[in-house]
């Protein structure tokens, strides 16, 4: 695979911005992504963005771009990998040469956003909302007694999740929470979804964020501000738009397969891996996530994030960030996922990790909908 | 569109679905069943989802299941007041469902995985939809 990310950025601040509209928010993270690559509207032939709200046709005619490729999938937060792979892929097939992927949402102020809505006729609606789901919170906890009755995982390493991932966040000025946490602080904090308390939830906020995505060939040819980040694998798969009909509750098979894809395009190895962000809504998801990526054998994510590996200094950084749990989370976190990997790639995150070639994105959508993988990596990474 | 969030959802069937519906009014628990591979399926489409052969029956379920995994809602949604329980429960004849465990207290404490269960049917104006409760079998075991 020969695609890169050659612009990466997001939109100046993150949090609450009522003043900001949805697609102001497309608009500005598009902004500064090619402020960060060095282009103009001019050189993006090729536009991606969720199809509601802000669809892609729309963000590129307000940027007054004229795309001979679009792209509009929505499964949730996950689908900015989806987009890198489809643009990859696009890419090499000569559909187009370099992509603009957008993201904006006004998820905590919904600022010219339209209410979130299923189509009533759908299984989900039929099947699941009568029961009183209304939307994530009440779904994704689902499966989580499930796993903790078979691996026996502790709510204390649970919390471990927020704790540690509230480490990373203390270091990094643009996370939405940085105060430290305890074991303590997350069991005491108010439950919202047995067996999920607040601190074991994601963020609401408002934010965006846009990557630009060429050819490693055409990228030479570019006066680049930033060493390009290369797409070495990716991978795609999914569980269920029906929680109750994920095959397994104790492990994704989107996880597992996407994972597997990915790490086999990329031909790598777990012990080829410098750093990880698995996509999390809710704590329970990163430790699926090691698990169903190989990091770590079935039932061993808790301890082994408890022992501090994910942990600054530790032997695996995850959610370098803070993750959606302490960074952001605007509804739809997979961009974010991808801007902090694209960072630590460049050595310039705020919470850099030392020697990062090969960084490993996991992505989620829904409550356990749809996965995908990207495995990223740096231009040493790309010809090992 | 917009939601009404004073009573519960009701369902809005569509042809594939109808007989599950019009089963849970009659107190019947319909799903379908395989005639090639003979596994049981739910959700209800016109097609078995683990072979493809568009041979299948709709048969009434025992009703009986298991509690596969749950959680307690702490927040009150369009006519349910928290804390009340979301659930996955096991079908005797395999398949799995979304529901509400009723009738017991919404605890950790008494809703304990694997517990058997048996189906219970509520109504909601023009609609009804199925929902499980302890299994009185159990109490019966308890109370020997």
């Amino acid at each position: 695979m020969s695609a890169v990310i050659i612009g990466a950025a997001e939109t100046d601040r993150l949090g609450k911005l009522p003043e900001y509209s949805n697609m102001m928010l497309h608009l500005e993270a598009a902004r500064n992504a090619l402020a960060d690559a060095g282009l103009t509207k001019d050189d993006i032939d090729g536009i991606a963005a969720v199809a509601v709200p802000g669809g892609p046709l729309e963000v590129a005619d307000a940027l007054g771009i004229n795309p001979s490729w679009v792209d509009s999938t929505s499964i949730g937060g996950t689908s900015f990998l989806y987009m890198v792979r489809h643009a990859a892929a696009a890419i090499a097939a000569g559909h187009c040469t370099t992509v603009l992927i957008t993201h904006g949402e006004s998820g905590r102020s919904f600022t010219g956003q339209p209410e979130w809505s299923y189509d009533p006729y759908s299984a989900l609606a039929q099947f699941e909302l009568p029961y009183g789901v209304i939307d994530n919170v009440q779904s994704f906890p689902i499966p989580l007694l499930r796993y903790m009755k078979e691996t026996g995982l502790t709510p204390e390493q649970l919390a471990t999740v927020p704790v540690v991932q509230r480490q990373w966040a203390s270091m990094n000025p643009r996370a939405y929470m940085k105060d430290p946490i305890t074991v303590d602080d997350v069991l005491s904090s108010r439950m919202i979804n047995y067996p999920l308390h607040l601190f074991e939830c994601c963020l609401v906020t408002d934010g965006g964020g846009a990557l630009i995505l060429t050819s490693a060939e055409r990228a030479k040819d570019l006066d680049l501000k930033h060493t390009p980040v290369h797409v070495l694998g990716t991978g795609a798969g999914v569980d269920s738009p029906l929680i109750s009909q994920m095959p397994d509750a104790t492990s994704s098979r989107g996880f597992r397969q996407s994972s597997a894809q990915a790490f086999r395009a990329a031909g790598i190895t777990h012990s080829d891996v410098d750093h990880v962000m698995i996509y999390d809504a809710f704590a329970h998801l990163p430790i699926y996530g090691l698990e169903d990526m190989g990091f770590v054998g079935r039932g061993e994510a808790g301890s082994f994030i408890a022992d501090g590996n994910t942990a600054p200094g530790g032997s695996l950084p995850v959610n370098t960030n803070g993750g959606g749990l302490s960074y952001t989370h605007t509804g739809m976190y997979g961009m974010f996922a991808i801007q902090e990997s694209v960072r630590q790639l460049r050595g310039e995150a705020a919470a850099q990790v030392d020697g990062v070639d090969v960084s490993v994105v996991l992505g989620n959508g829904g409550s356990f909908m749809s996965a995908a993988t990207l495995v990223l990596g740096t231009p040493d990474a790309a010809e090992a | 569109m917009s939601y009404d969030y004073t009573t519960k959802w009701v369902p809005k069937p569509t042809p594939e679905t109808q007989e599950f519906w019009d089963g849970a009014a009659r107190g019947e628990l319909r799903i379908q069943r395989c005639d090639d591979c003979d596994r049981a399926y739910f959700y209800p489409r016109p097609l078995c989802p683990h072979c493809g052969s568009e041979n299948t029956d709709w048969f009434t379920a025992s009703g009986r299941a298991t509690l596969y995994s749950y959680s307690i809602s702490m927040r009150s949604v369009y006519g349910y007041e928290a804390p009340y329980s979301i659930a996955i429960v096991t079908l005797e004849e395999g398949p799995r469902m979304l529901t509400n465990i009723v009738d017991i207290e919404q605890t950790p404490e008494h809703l304990i995985l694997d517990m058997p269960l048996e189906v219970r049917f509520e109504n909601r104006g023009d609609h009804t939809v199925p929902v499980f409760a302890p299994a009185a079998a159990q109490f019966e075991e308890a109370a020997a």
